[in-house]
């Protein structure tokens, strides 16, 4: 039990969202992590389902993907090594608002919400780390979803 | 400067809306053009727009234009069938500055048909790669169905010496590449701030947004070059039509350092 959660922590440190995190507050972290690997094309959740964990990926891309009626659904972005899926595991009513599921093999440490917000609850240093961590995360996706909005390539002749 | 008569030889379909044209002299040819650099296209009796080489001629190669038909003079071009006739003028502007980027990393970038422009630059380092350092081409559009050079980029992609990657706004389950805007591909590749250069095309908004990301990696602005673009009417100077601020683009760009031209790219109108 201890190795395993050791070799998690060894893991969230060389992961660049946990990158400077204190020793103390990794183990604490990686108390509340298992390591999962999902095979390609596997769904990892689904829109409205309990958002009990979150995902840092070591390995792979998934693509998050909505429902559209009357048409296949669509995949509106993808995330890859270095990138941390979901936040929905902080914010209630705590359920995913998109798809995801593993476009290669994904290698991924799954880390249980309902674990970390006990543990953020307990020690509010450790709180604020990871809600500050997830507000950039939150920050560069608006910034990217308003790119986008502006639909730049549609509005332009060239590009 | 009157257009001289080429020829096209043959059209390409590189999405729903636009079309690679393949063009020959008529009798004498423009003088060769360089990467970044644009000519005026004339489609007789409907008017002459400004559209950049796409493919440099020589070695047995066309000269090439790539153009997304987006109004009555592009979409004359693009109705244009082999053997079919039109004027060409040039070739003008500045160029990707490709002999002051030898020795360093090279990262371009481009959104939409902004590769078009990019693609004779990308060919000269591919061609000239031992005088390159590490070279990435990051590459944007809205959906699978936008991307241009598909096939090229591919074939680009299984070297082992540049890496391309390609994101689209959203896609289909079909689609197996990146989905989300074109900057995101940036924390992927790796910056040395004093040994890069940077070329960017496309939207204006797309440059603001990814110099911006450059910038807070710390390159200078003078290492980043844009094309940028506006409507044109003489190609020389003259006329005034295609001011940006102080700067004629016709004459003084399309491709500037961003240290000319940034504060001008974010301004809402000129
Ligand atoms: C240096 C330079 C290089 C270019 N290279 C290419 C290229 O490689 N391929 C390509 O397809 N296009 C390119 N363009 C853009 C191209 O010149 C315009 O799309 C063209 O002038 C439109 O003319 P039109 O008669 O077809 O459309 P119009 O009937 O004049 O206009 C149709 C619509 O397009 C808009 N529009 C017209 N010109 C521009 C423009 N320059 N920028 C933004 N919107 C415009 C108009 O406002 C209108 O909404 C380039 C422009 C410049 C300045
Ligand atoms: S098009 Fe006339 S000055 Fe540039």
């Amino acid at each position: 039990m201890v190795a395993r959660r050791r070799s998690i922590g060894d893991l969230l440190a060389g992961h660049p969202f946990f990158a400077d995190l204190p020793d103390r507050d990794l183990e604490l972290i990686a108390g509340c992590g298992r390591n999962e690997v999902f095979r390609p094309g596997q769904l990892l959740f689904r829109e409205g389902d309990p958002a009990d964990w979150f995902y840092v990926i070591r390995r792979g891309r998934i693509a998050l993907g909505i429902g559209v009626p009357g048409r296949e659904d669509l995949i509106i972005d993808t995330l890859g090594p270095g990138e941390v899926l979901g936040w929905s595991w902080l914010f209630p009513p705590h359920v995913w608002t998109m798809d995801a599921r593993a476009l290669d093999t994904v290698h991924a440490i799954a880390l249980d919400g309902v674990c970390l917000r006990g543990k953020c609850d307990e020690d509010p240093v450790l709180g604020y780390s990871l809600a500050r961590r997830f507000a950039g995360i939150l920050s560069d996706r608006l910034a990217a979803t308003r790119l986008r909005l502006l639909d730049v390539y549609r509005a332009q002749s060239r590009g | 400067m009157t257009p001289l008569p080429y020829r096209v030889t043959a059209k390409r379909r590189e999405t729903p809306d636009t079309w690679t044209l393949d063009l020959e002299p008529v009798s004498e040819p423009i003088a060769t053009p360089r990467p970044g650099q644009f000519t005026m296209l004339y489609a007789f009796g409907r008017g002459e727009i400004p559209i950049s080489v796409s493919g440099l001629p020589g070695d047995g190669a066309p000269l090439r234009h790539t153009i997304r038909a987006v109004g009555n003079v592009s979409e004359a071009l693009c109705d244009l069938a082999p053997g079919d006739g039109l004027g060409v003028r040039g070739p003008f502007g500045t160029c990707w500055g490709l002999d002051g980027a030898e020795g360093r990393d090279v990262v371009i970038m481009a959104g939409g048909i902004g590769l078009a422009p990019l693609r004779p630059a990308i060919e000269h380092v591919l061609v000239h790669r031992d005088s390159y350092g590490r070279f990435a081409v990051l590459v944007g559009c809205r959906t699978p169905g936008d991307l241009l050079y598909a096939g090229q980029l591919e074939s680009w992609r299984g070297r082992f010496d540049v890496e391309v990657e390609v994101t689209v706004d959203s896609a289909d389950p079909g689609w197996h590449g990146d989905v989300g805007v074109v900057t995101s591909l940036l924390p992927r590749i790796p910056v040395d701030p004093d040994n890069i250069a940077v070329m960017m095309c496309g939207p204006e908004v797309m440059m603001r947004f990814g110099a911006r990301a450059m910038v807070e990696r710390g390159v200078a602005e003078v290492d980043i070059e844009v094309s940028t673009e506006r409507n044109m009417k003489c190609a020389i100077g003259h006329c005034g039509h295609c001011q940006l601020g102080p700067k004629f683009i016709c004459a003084d760009g399309p491709v500037f350092p961003l240290s000319q031209v940034g504060p001008l790219l974010a301004v809402r109108s000129l």
